[in-house]
């Protein structure tokens, strides 16, 4: 039987209004055959995991343009650990500072992609985290 | 504990993987027989329309609003599959923020995954799951769906068809296909022009539909006995408009069980789920019966002119009525 195809949720945390990358990313993983479940502008930590359980997803792509990664990714981080889901694996993607990418791989995060990232990077770093 | 008293008892992980189960069509044919003896308690509504109609943002409003009587709702909404990558956009939930982070709602998101007619083949199963589960009354959302779409009214005992001002004249209005499974039509965005025109060429239709359901059940149903389809007109956005419709969907259920009509959407409903997963199981025989070696042997036959595919399908047949 053909496998099923992957469930990826694309949030978009705090107050940052700026979904451009967030959309393009969309689409790139629905051209690799990806169901992508897009949350919308604003969603708060526990939104995004709240979200990430009704869905039932694979994997969890948070884009952050505004700088306020290290405050809402962490807390994101804590609450999958609190619910017993750390084993989703989480993606970061926006404007992140060198220095700060390592915090968040230590944090448990399994990529993280900054500008000029192809999509096709994107798609292949997801595929091998997922299976 | 098992699975089906997990989700019964609130747990929304389960419910999840449950509905992933459902989808990717793992074999789950003992988890679902042993629910089934818990469902037929929710109230099941669909809501179908053009894509860009609104049919996510009036969900938006209307569960909301319903969410003051009732203590569980749950929401499926499809959107369409690629039909070359597999892939879909599913942003359902994007128009329903009012919704999120609400306890007492579930909002799942489906792809088609190739089913035609606006819905997932997963639908039936899932609608199944969450009224096992408890949820009282359940939504099916179907993707952007054009004239013809009408499977969503076999999932459902409510169905709400979602208009825009201005989509089509009268002829539009009395042709065949989704109009004719409108328990509810709401025509949205009516704060655009030509809500008006919309609205009497709709009514118009109703009016002509109505008495000739008169005249063919004259002499069954008294006139108290028949629904007569109203028209909503509303603005999603600000919520306009749907309080209304949140009263036309009570009286609507109201309508169905005081007539018994309740039992007979329910019988549909069941004789089409019955229908499908036949249909599914007989036409994987079919095609196993392709691959065997005496259906390679008559197309040589057919090839060669030996045999025609008139008689080898008749005898066919013949085989099967005595097998």
């Amino acid at each position: 039987m053909m496998s099923s195809p992957l469930r990826i949720l694309v949030a978009k945390p705090g107050l940052d209004g700026h979904d451009r990358g967030a959309k393009v990313v969309v689409r790139a993983l629905r051209e690799a055959g990806m169901e992508v479940i897009y949350t919308g502008l604003r969603q708060s930590p526990s939104m995004i995991v709240e979200a990430a359980i009704e869905e039932d997803v694979n994997a969890i792509g948070i884009s952050i343009l505004s700088g306020a990664h290290q405050i809402l990714v962490p807390k994101v981080m804590e609450i999958l650990f609190e619910k017993d889901l750390g084993n989703i694996p989480v993606f970061v993607g926006g404007i992140v500072p060198e220095n700060d990418v390592e915090e968040l791989i230590d944090l448990g995060v399994v990529g993280v992609f900054g500008p000029g990232t192809s999509t096709s990077e994107i798609v292949r770093v997801i595929r091998d985290a997922i299976s | 504990m098992s699975l089906f008293r997990e989700i019964i008892s609130g747990n929304r992980q389960s419910l999840a993987q449950c509905l992933t189960s459902i989808e990717n069509e793992d074999d789950n044919y003992h988890f679902l027989s042993e629910i089934y003896g818990h469902t037929g308690n929710a109230h099941l509504i669909g809501i179908t329309g053009s894509p860009g109609s609104g049919k996510s943002t009036i969900l938006n409003s209307l569960v909301k609003l319903m969410r003051k009587n009732d203590d569980n709702m749950g929401i499926l909404a499809i959107d369409p599959s690629s039909q070359f990558t597999k892939g879909a956009v599913l942003g359902d939930r994007i128009r329903m923020q009012d919704l999120l982070g609400d306890k007492g709602v579930y909002i799942r998101s489906m792809a088609t995954r190739g089913a035609l007619g606006g819905l997932s083949n997963a639908v039936a199963g899932s609608i199944d799951v969450l009224d096992a589960a408890g949820f009282d009354r359940i939504f099916v959302e179907t993707s952007g769906v054009g004239q013809a779409e009408i499977d969503i009214a076999a999932n459902s005992y409510t169905t709400i068809v979602v208009l825009l001002p201005g989509a089509g004249d009268s002829i539009q209005a009395s042709k065949a296909g989704v109009l004719e499974i409108a328990d509810i039509i709401v025509i949205n965005k009516s704060d655009y022009s030509h809500a008006s025109l919309t609205k009497s060429h709709l009514l118009e239709m109703l009016d002509i539909a109505s008495h000739s359901h008169n005249i063919d059940n004259n002499s069954i149903n008294s006139s108290k006995n028949i629904w007569s389809v109203p028209i909503v007109s509303t603005v999603a956005t600000s919520g306009e408009g749907v309080d209304e419709l949140a009263d036309n969907v009570y009286s609507h259920y109201k309508y169905l069980c005081d007539t018994g009509e309740l039992e007979v959407r329910r019988r549909n409903r069941i004789r089409y789920i019955y229908r499908l997963l036949l249909q599914k199981q007989l036409y994987t025989r079919l095609e196993n019966i392709l691959l065997e070696e005496r259906s390679i042997q008559q197309l040589e036959l057919l090839m060669q002119g030996k045999n025609d595919p008139y008689t080898a399908v008749e005898h066919l047949m013949k085989w099967f009525d005595t097998h």
